[in-house]
């Protein structure tokens, strides 16, 4: 394996640059994917049938919160990296911990309102604007919850290992996903949550 | 359920349909047995990350696929050789057309070219293997479940039947309550996953992994074609996934998106379909227009004409290829400004496309032509796809396509398109470049009589449809009267399209007369070309290039033939090479049955397989797995055998 010490850690080799490269064409096909999405939902968000519309159901109190935990989780996982590039294992460990845990807590917020709303009668079969909330929330969520495990994984390989080429282009390549996630959610509360209320 | 409702019962033909898969799996477990074959296919095969192998892989599921296909095909034309044909039900008709259209779209052009692309993108380019080989494996494995899982469907829980577009509220559960279009949904699902994995595989190959001094302007055109393909499927396939994301939602789990009440939407839908389907259209002809541009090259003795113009008029038709979706909706009643929008898009298209049809002519221009079998196939390709291309031009006017719109005008317009477009191109590709992976060519006679009786059914099989769509025969019916008179001229379609088809057993037979009868020790260039691929041994050995080459132009290969410029220098180093692995292989078995296991809403099970596969990913995630090297000695050691010790 040739090492390039001139660049950082996670691009010094010809694979690890190839890498973090080819995340970028994934996350430029992820957003093709939620721009779908929105278009989905844009398309049918006043299309409620018989059930609740945006400004009945949704409760701007969880949102804030979840908004405020993912944002803060964005900025320590940034500080995780910050810590990978100087070489600083235990501080790097503790960022992904909180970057984690405020997913874990995003996702428990997230889910909690997903179950008011069903138990206020507002399903996935109810209406098309509900099954385009539902499934845009539901994938965004599900990205946030694969991040958790994916996350998880590469902490406990750090801990094994240390901080290598290979687990420093693990780490920097979660971290993109995460911004990425962070992004996602910024439009879902602009357009989704905040529009929705108004 | 009851084993009556989970087999498609009360058919004759496909109770022998059947028999014969029963019978030709245990023919292959026994034979893979008999002849002691099954660790050779483990470990050469169904475990190899080699881009070659996987390529190849890729065509061989392809011709299948094209075979079945085919079938599909033939079992039409005959319903509709006469007037009131009782050969196929409305039913059956119904389940045909759906799936002669996805399996040609989807499990058979796409392979095709994705296994071209596989076998020569790497070596056109001078680089050891894609940027990430066990990726490509998954790749493939994922189309493959995809593949299967969509053939099982028309014996295990009924074909699709709406269409291979599928469209709602037809193919929602109201109106298809069996569970063939969730067969639909989730194997174009687990089949598009992988695709989507090759586009962003190819881009990062492309684009990083090039040999020094091929710069972007430098590169064949065929790698430039692929480059752009891959570009569209990375930002056209996400499209698709959501797509039928949602009909899963739709049909499986009860929500609205695209039923007729509670505020769902059905022409949502269409657009999502086509914003797909179109540029799906431009990812399995341009590789095609590649190829053809390679080849005429080649033939020809020159350098391509206006190499520039070639490029920017494939990136034009990239942008276009997203702006044009409404026109195969325009009866929609989206209104003239919609209309108008689309069918000026839709037209604008044709220019880029004439650019290139223009640049090949010049290329031929006063170039030494030599017609082998590749280069008839481009041949017949270029006014063949005119025709296609003027009829499109026809359609793509908003105001006269309520005439035509769903007649079989269309079908023969988008098989004139889609045939030299895309089956051409990659039969004149398979043809050019089987010698550079057997080390022998497929024999020319066989090839070029493949050729006529291919390209004369073709001709004799759908110029016919434009005739019978003007008179107003509609796509998709099942039969007809015979007062309408479309009797006579489907009655010719009839008999091109068996002469079609006889055609392709003749390519078939061509493999097995040339395994068994071809020439070896051509060499590595047996037609004399001018791509870096070529100045490899045939067979290309598992690393591709001993040493990597050194380009100094376009078409380098001629480049340092004609000015006696070595391509390669140094020493021979120590080659570092991907491990062979069987998860991608068994991934594909999981993806199957998750996907078998939720078209029947087998919930749990399904979760199991779900839990499998991120358990398969935390898996690879924690592995530690850096490949393998093979010494400078041993890599000097196969080169001398495979050049005879010349170079």
């Amino acid at each position: 394996m040739k090492i390039n010490d001139t660049l950082p850690l996670e691009y010094s080799t010809e694979e690890n640059s190839n890498k973090v490269f080819g995340f970028w064409i994934f996350l430029g096909a992820e957003i093709a994917l939620f721009s779908t999405l929105f278009a989905v939902y844009f398309t049918l968000w006043n299309r409620t049938g018989s059930g609740p519309s945006g400004s009945e159901l949704f409760e701007l109190n969880g949102v804030l919160w979840e908004t405020f935990l993912l944002l803060t989780s964005s900025f320590t996982c940034g500080l995780a990296i910050h810590a990978m590039r100087l070489n600083l294992k235990k501080p790097m460990m503790i960022f992904f911990g909180l970057t984690l845990l405020m997913g874990l807590g995003f996702l428990g917020i997230e889910i909690s309102e997903f179950v008011t709303y069903v138990q206020d009668g507002a399903t996935l079969q109810t209406s098309a604007f509900l099954s385009s909330l539902f499934v845009l929330l539901g994938t965004h969520g599900l990205h946030v919850s694969m991040g958790f495990l994916w996350g998880a994984g590469i902490m406990l390989q750090i801990k094994r290992h240390g901080i290598t080429p290979e687990t420093a282009n693990k780490s920097f390549i979660f971290s993109l996903y995460w911004h990425f996630l962070d992004v996602v959610w910024i439009f879902i509360f602009s357009f989704v949550y905040l529009k929705g209320l108004m | 359920m009851k084993w009556s409702e989970f087999f498609v019962t009360g058919e004759p033909m496909i109770y022998g349909a059947m028999v014969s898969i029963v019978l030709v799996s245990l023919a292959i477990l026994v034979g893979l047995t008999y002849f002691k074959k099954w660790g050779y296919l483990w470990r050469e095969w169904l475990t190899t990350v080699d881009h070659k192998r996987i390529g190849v892989m890729y065509i061989i599921a392809a011709l299948i696929m094209l075979f079945r296909g085919g079938i599909d095909a033939l079992m039409m034309r005959t319903q509709l050789a006469a007037p009131e044909m009782k050969f196929l039900d409305a039913q059956h008709y119904n389940e045909v057309f759906t799936t002669h259209g996805v399996i040609m779209i989807l499990f058979m052009a796409m392979p095709f070219v994705i296994g071209i692309m596989n076998v020569v993108i790497p070596l056109q380019i001078g680089a050891r293997d894609v940027a990430f080989p066990r990726l490509n494996a998954v790749s493939f494995w994922m189309f493959f479940a995809g593949a299967m899982l969509f053939n099982i469907s028309f014996v295990i829980g009924g074909s699709p039947d709406a269409g291979w577009s599928a469209y709602f509220p037809l193919a929602s559960l109201e109106f298809s309550p069996t569970v063939g279009n969730n067969f639909y949904s989730l194997a174009l699902q687990i089949s598009g996953v992988g695709t989507l994995m090759t586009g962003i595989n190819f881009i990062v190959t492309i684009l990083k992994m090039r040999a020094p001094g091929m710069k972007l302007m430098r590169m064949p055109m065929f790698t430039w074609s692929v480059l752009i393909t891959n570009v569209i499927i990375v930002f056209a396939f996400p499209v698709l996934t959501v797509a039928l994301a949602l009909m899963m939602f739709d049909r499986i789990f009860g929500s609205q998106f695209f039923t007729m009440s509670n505020g769902g939407m059905d022409m949502l839908w269409a657009n999502l379909f086509w914003v797909w389907g179109h540029p799906e259209v431009y990812i399995v002809v341009l590789p095609a227009f590649g190829i053809f541009s390679d080849i005429i090259s080649t033939f020809s003795k020159k350098n391509l004409y206006g190499y520039k113009s070639m490029v920017v008029s494939m990136l034009a038709i990239m942008l276009l290829s997203f702006l044009v979706w409404a026109h195969h909706f325009y009866t929609m009643g989206a209104g003239a400004m919609v209309n108008g929008f689309f069918s000026i898009t839709t037209m604008a298209i044709a220019v880029p496309t004439g650019v290139k049809i223009f640049n090949w002519l010049f290329t031929l221009r006063k170039g030494k032509i030599s017609f082998t079998t590749p280069m008839l196939y481009a041949m017949g390709f270029i006014p063949i796809f005119t025709i296609g291309g003027v009829t499109g031009v026809m359609l793509a006017m908003a105001s006269a396509d309520y005439q035509y719109h769903n007649t079989m005008f269309l079908v023969a317009h988008f098989h004139y398109v889609l045939i030299p477009g895309t089956v051409f191109g990659v039969l004149a590709g398979m043809h050019y470049w089987f010698p550079k992976i057997f080390g022998f060519r497929l024999n020319e006679k066989l090839g070029k009589s493949a050729f006529w009786l291919i390209i004369v059914g073709f001709n004799v099989a759908f110029m016919p449809l434009f005739f019978l769509g003007l008179q107003g025969m509609t796509r998709r019916q099942y039969t007809y009267s015979e007062s309408t008179g479309f009797g006579p001229l489907n009655m010719i379609a009839t008999v091109g399209a068996f002469v079609l088809a006889i055609g392709f057993v003749v390519l078939v037979y061509n493999f097995y007369w040339s395994f068994r009868h071809s020439p070896r020790n051509e060499g590595g260039d047996p037609w004399d070309a001018r791509t870096l691929e070529w100045s490899t041994p045939s067979p290309v050995p598992v690393y591709n290039f001993a040493r990597v080459p050194e380009v100094h132009e376009q078409d380098a290969y001629w480049y340092s033939k004609k000015k006696n410029v070595p391509l390669y220098s140094g020493e021979y180093e120590s080659i570092h090479m991907p491990n062979n692995s069987g998860q991608p292989f068994i991934l594909g078995i999981v993806m199957f049955l998750l996907g078998f296991f939720l078209v029947f809403s087998w919930f749990i099970p399904a979760i199991i397989m779900g839990v499998v596969t991120v358990i398969m990913l935390a898996w690879r995630s924690f592995e530690r797995d850096h490949g393998y090297h093979i010494s400078a000695k041993e890599v000097m050691a196969t080169e001398n055998k495979l050049r005879g010790d010349s170079v």
